[in-house]
Formats: C-alpha cells, sequence, structure tokens
C-alpha cells in the first residue's frame, strides 16, 4: 500500500470508530434527549452533547498523550506498538469474559455527564482502541525520523494526538447528536427501545482485532 | 443478557400504557399462622381465555413462616438509561422477601406456567451482610436491585435502624447497604425515586416490636409509629432533608412519585391521624431550590359506627377508621387509588392537579362494618388492601390482606382471600367486574399483585411522555 492509502485508511478508522461510539445508545446521546425533554428546550440537548463530548474527548486525551510522550524514544517504537497491541488484546479478551458493567458508572449522578462520559470511555478501553490507529498515523509521516530533532518530533506527535482526538470525538458528536436530535424531533423514544443492540461482544471483538491488526503490521 | 433491550422495558410512561395488556398476574399467597408455606399464584387475567380469573399455576415454597407481603421485578424500565449501563437485562425473576423470616424467594417466571425457585437467599446471608432484617420493597435502579427492610440487627430487629440494602441484578449477591449518611432516619417502609433527578424518597412504618405481634394501641395514640418521609441524594447515598407530617400522622406508608420524570411531585399515604381518626394523603414536591415541601391534600373522615361493630382494639372511639394502607398511581400521573381497608372502600382521585385531588370514582367492598358483598353475591372479607392498577390504566385489581397479625386485630376471624378487579370509566368512574373473583387455596390470604410486563408500581422512567 502506498503511504498516501495508508494514511487516509487510517484517518478514516479514527472517524469511523467516533460515528461507532456515537450512534450507540450506550455511550450517551438518549442522555442528550432527555435533558431537552426534561427542561423543555432543544437547547439543553446541546448542552448534554457539549458535555458528553468533553468527557470523551478528554478521555481519548488521557490515553493518546502519554504515548505521544512515549514515543521520543524513536528507537523503541515497534516495542511501544507491540506494548499496546498487546494492552488492547488483553482488555478485549477481559470484557469477552466478564461482561459485567462497572458498577461505579452507576454512582455518577445524571447532572455530571462530561464525569461520566469520560469514566465510559475509560472503562471500555475506547481511547486505547485509537492508540494503534494513532501509532500507525505518527509512523506514516515520521518515515525520516531519524533526521527529524527529538522535540519537534515530540510537539508533532502530540499535534496529531490532539488531531486524532478531536476528529474522533467530532465524529463521535455528530453522529450520536444527528440521532438524538431525530429522536426527539420525529423518530420518538420508541426508537430507543428499537434500535438499541447489545453490541457489547461486538465492542470486545473489536479491540482483540485492532490489537491483532496492529501486531500483525509490526512484521513489516 | 438479551442482544435488544426486553420488549416490557419502555422508554416513557406513555409508550409503557400503548403496550399490550397484561394477560397474567402474579399474587402472593401467605399463610397467616404459617401452618402451610406461603406461595406465588400466577392468575389468568386474559378475559378472551377459558380460565379467566383463575390460579393457573402456584409456586409453593420450600419453608414456612415466611410471611410474603411486598415483591418486585428484578429489571424495569429504568436499564433504558444509558447511566445504569444494563440495558440488555430480562425482566425475568420475581424478588421476593419474607418479612417474617427475612428470607428472600428469587423466582424465575420466563415461563409463568412453569415459574420456579431460581436461588434462596438465606436469612443468616441478609443479617451478617447488612445488618438489616425483615425485607419489605423491592426496586430496581441504578446500582442494582434496591431491598427496603422493616427492622434493623438483633432478635427483635432493634439492634440499630432499618434501611436499604443492594442486591446484584445479575448474580442477586447481597452487595451491602445503601446509606452512607442516614440522617435522622430511624424506622423505614417504602421508597421510590425520581431517576433522571437523581432524589430518592423514603417512608416510615414502625419498628418490629410495633408490628410483629400486631398493632400497639399504647404506642399509636402516644404517635409512637412512623410520622416522617426522607429526601435522599440518590447516587449520593445521603438524606439531604427530613419533613415531619406531624406526629399525628401515624404510619406514613406507601411513596408513590409521579410516574413522568419531568413532574417534581408525589404523594404519600397516611394510615391515621390519631386526633380525628382521618385518613390523610400528603403531596410532597421539588421546589426550585432543590428542597423540598409536603403538605395535605386528601383527607377521609372515619364513620361512626355502634361499639357492637366494631372489633375490641375500635370499641372505645365509637368509629370506624378508614384506614389508608396503600396507594396506587396510574401511568398517566392522571388518578390516584387510595384503599381505605377500615371503611372497605376503594377510592379513585383525578390528581391531574396534585395540589388540588378530586374524588373521581369510588367502590365499596367489605368493610369492618359495612361488610359490602361483591356484585356476584360473593364475601368480600376484609376490606380492599394491596391495589395495582394496568399499564393502561383501564382496570385495577386489588386483594384484602393487610398484615396477618393486623387482619385478626381489625377483622377477628378466618375470613378468606380474595382478589377482584374494577374497571375504570372513560371519564373517571370505578366499577367492580362481575366476572373478575379469584378462589384462593384454603388457609391462605393474599397481598401484593404484580402484572406481567410491568405496572403501576414497578416501573421507574427515564424519560418523560411528550
Amino acid at each position: 500500500m502506498d503511504p498516501d492509502t495508508t494514511t487516509a485508511a487510517l484517518w478514516w478508522a479514527v472517524v469511523f470508530s467516533g460515528v461507532y461510539h456515537g450512534v450507540n445508545p450506550g455511550m450517551g446521546w438518549p442522555l442528550a434527549v432527555s435533558a431537552a425533554l426534561m427542561e423543555r428546550k432543544p437547547s439543553s440537548m446541546l448542552r448534554a452533547l457539549t458535555s458528553l463530548s468533553l468527557g470523551h474527548l478528554l478521555a481519548m486525551a488521557a490515553i493518546l498523550f502519554p504515548f505521544s510522550a512515549l514515543l521520543f524514544l524513536v528507537e523503541w517504537q515497534r516495542e511501544i506498538q507491540f506494548a499496546a497491541s498487546v494492552l488492547l488484546i488483553s482488555l478485549g479478551v477481559y470484557l469477552v469474559i466478564n461482561r459485567r458493567h462497572p458498577r461505579f458508572l452507576s454512582r455518577v449522578p445524571p447532572h455530571r455527564l462530561a464525569l461520566w462520559s469520560f469514566l465510559a470511555a475509560m472503562a471500555h478501553g475506547a481511547g486505547l482502541m485509537l492508540v494503534p490507529v494513532y501509532l500507525g498515523i505518527c509512523r506514516t509521516i515520521d518515515t525520516d525520523a531519524g533526521h527529524a530533532a527529538v522535540f519537534t518530533l515530540m510537539g508533532g506527535n502530540a499535534g496529531i494526538a490532539v488531531a486524532v482526538a478531536v476528529t474522533h470525538t467530532l465524529a463521535m458528536t455528530a453522529s450520536g447528536g444527528l440521532i438524538a436530535f431525530g429522536v426527539y424531533r420525529w423518530l420518538g423514544l420508541k426508537f430507543l427501545s428499537k434500535g438499541w443492540f447489545n453490541l457489547d461482544l461486538l465492542w470486545a471483538l473489536s479491540l482483540i482485532i485492532v490489537g491483532a491488526l496492529s501486531l500483525w503490521t509490526l512484521q513489516w | 443478557m438479551n442482544l435488544r433491550p426486553d420488549p416490557t422495558f419502555h422508554a416513557t410512561p406513555k409508550l409503557a400504557m400503548e403496550a399490550p395488556p397484561e394477560t397474567l398476574a402474579f399474587t402472593l399467597m401467605l399463610s397467616p399462622d404459617g401452618s402451610q408455606p406461603d406461595g406465588l399464584a400466577v392468575v389468568d387475567v386474559d378475559p378472551g381465555s377459558d380460565t379467566y380469573g383463575q390460579i393457573v399455576h402456584q409456586v409453593i415454597m420450600p419453608n414456612k413462616g415466611d410471611e410474603f407481603h411486598h415483591f418486585g421485578w428484578n429489571a424495569c424500565s429504568s436499564a433504558l438509561s444509558p447511566l445504569s449501563g444494563h440495558a440488555f437485562l430480562e425482566r425475568r425473576y420475581l424478588i421476593i422477601p419474607g418479612i417474617r423470616s427475612s428470607r428472600i424467594y428469587i423466582v424465575d417466571v420466563k415461563e409463568p406456567l412453569k415459574a420456579k425457585i431460581h436461588k434462596i437467599i438465606e436469612p443468616e446471608e441478609v443479617f451478617a451482610k447488612t445488618g438489616y432484617s425483615r425485607p419489605h420493597t423491592i426496586h430496581c435502579g441504578p446500582e442494582g436491585i434496591y431491598v427496603s427492610t422493616l427492622g434493623g440487627g438483633g432478635k427483635d430487629g432493634t439492634d440499630g435502624p432499618p434501611g436499604i440494602f443492594i442486591l446484584d441484578c445479575e448474580t442477586f449477591e447481597i452487595l451491602g447497604r445503601y446509606e452512607m449518611d442516614r440522617g435522622e432516619q430511624t424506622k423505614h417502609y417504602d421508597f421510590w425515586w425520581n431517576l433522571p433527578r437523581d432524589y430518592m424518597v423514603s417512608s416510615e412504618w414502625g419498628l418490629p416490636p410495633q408490628y410483629e405481634n400486631g398493632i400497639v394501641p399504647e404506642d399509636l395514640l402516644s404517635n409512637k409509629y412512623g410520622h416522617k418521609i426522607h429526601f435522599w441524594k440518590l447516587r449520593d447515598r445521603k438524606n439531604v432533608q427530613t419533613i415531619d407530617l406531624g406526629a399525628n400522622h401515624q404510619m406514613a406508608l406507601e411513596i408513590r412519585p409521579a410516574h413522568d420524570p419531568s413532574k417534581d411531585y408525589g404523594f404519600c399515604g397516611v394510615v391515621v391521624d390519631t386526633t380525628n381518626l382521618q385518613g390523610a394523603i400528603f403531596t410532597w414536591w421539588q421546589k426550585d431550590d432543590g428542597t423540598f415541601e409536603a403538605k395535605k391534600t386528601i383527607t377521609i373522615d372515619p364513620v361512626p359506627a355502634d361499639a357492637d361493630d366494631l372489633p375490641e382494639l375500635l370499641k372505645g372511639f365509637g368509629a370506624c377508621p378508614p384506614l389508608v394502607t396503600d396507594i396506587d398511581l396510574s401511568l398517566d400521573d392522571k388518578y390516584l387509588y387510595v384503599a381505605c381497608w377500615g371503611l372497605g372502600e376503594m377510592h379513585q382521585y383525578d390528581v391531574s392537579d396534585p395540589m388540588n385531588p378530586v374524588l373521581a370514582g369510588k367502590v365499596e367492598i367489605g368493610g369492618i362494618v359495612k361488610k359490602t358483598p361483591h356484585p356476584n353475591g360473593k364475601t368480600f372479607g376484609y376490606g380492599p388492601q394491596m391495589v395495582e392498577i394496568s399499564r393502561d390504566g383501564k382496570r385495577v385489581y386489588w386483594t384484602n390482606s393487610l398484615y396477618s397479625t393486623w387482619d385478626n386485630q381489625f377483622y377477628p376471624g378466618e375470613r378468606g382471600a380474595a382478589m377482584v378487579m374494577a374497571n375504570v370509566g372513560e371519564n373517571g368512574g370505578l366499577t367492580l367486574d362481575e366476572n373478575f373473583w379469584v378462589d384462593f387455596p384454603e388457609g391462605y390470604r393474599s397481598h401484593q399483585i404484580r402484572l406481567e410486563g410491568g405496572d403501576c408500581s414497578t416501573d421507574s422512567f427515564c424519560y418523560p411522555s411528550v
């Protein structure tokens, strides 16, 4: 694959994973509908969506930034990606075996949506899933990394981390927001129980698959 | 685990009202003297069926002396909030506590006609893990299954206050006590909540020595039963406000919040006002600053009676108190049903304006003095007690026993179990259905009713009706 196609594919993966999170009711869009209905004004939906996005964005950043900091260890890049892949696969396997929802999430009061969104994303490894994609993007750019000064590299990697987190979160907010608005305006809440699928297993498996793919690319 | 949300979960009360009507009811049967094991009766309530109004299956427990009272589901419409994190639970198990034994049965009703015991939690486990005893009201909520208790630790349940504990909603393991700060709460009865607004309301009956061997008249006349309601920050597990309804308002029992979570009010029934023997309903509401207030909005007067017509306990009063022992609110938050167990009346109030309820319908049946028979001619023992409303609000079911030892004081002698149904008129009004009468096995009394797929006192909704 030529580098441009690879880069494009990786960015599409960032967008796609955002949409995947966004449409899943479990990640929060019904709470935006609820907010608008409870307070009888559509602007409350926007506020709720903003809180949910903020929490999600922070969760992405909290995972991606430590990796971008690690990337100055240029000669260890392969090992870092290996470790990230193994971590991802382990979390996936854990979520396949333990299908229970972490109980501390239900202790979060409903008005603290950003906190809830942050914790939910962390607990389900949403940020971790982006790590191999992120590392991949960094590699396509740093082909002549040997010549780059360490600090510019780090700055560049941090910039990419921000771009990945923001792109992913925007995709999530747009797709979740669209559904929330559709349900609020036209579809009605019946859509919630009709259109909600149990993706827990699929989610856990996708963590494993992304981890495995990332391991596979390491052979090149 | 389901792949889709359980079809009996509904986002809003309105959607629940539009769902198909119930075809089965689950009714608890108790042996008042503990001579037989208690049981769960599965009752056919499908008018098109050949066995309409009959018990079509029974689950009889392996122990005696449990004394069944209230019960509830393992999961309800509250699971449809992403905050709860368990949207794919099945509504499949009934959690049935024995208030005398403190034993808890988990009954699997996936196939209602083959309903069977799934798990038994022995009393010792309840005592050891919670320090509470005499489990009572069940509600499924954000952290699992919440169980209120009527007793603290020790043999007579007075070692520490009673409270709420939480059961895991999948394994039914006891997770531990709910409260982190109970404030001045020292007694317990019912509880319910508004999930999006994050508050819970709880009420008070009395401590075990005040009820287990019968009502204690001296305690009642000196206002020693519960008369407060408590408001909690649900997820913080903290009592944030206690409202004293006045010491004369003895036994604040059922808590019925509006089902639509955008409404910020609810009701509480008071059994008896010791100054005048009235029964009362309080409306409580949340103010803009987040604090709560309560006001008496319904009073029901006692009826003068000849001492000869009254049981020993009431002879001195020369009147029959209404005894408001249960209340229930329809899913559209329009009608509040009030059981007057002493008078033998079921009242229907239009509570569209919760501060100004209007009596819209009334049925007379049973009663200490009146002893009104059912329209089919049969004798209805005791009075209307535990009431349950169909989701669509068109049918109201009730049974007749209050609590074994109290039944015996207010209605001496064995009067038989009953379960009847009344139809609700297009614009209110309540009429007993002549064709619906459930015959129970000999020696049993009947208590709470649960309807297949949820009813008006089980499900908590997280989204407002539009």
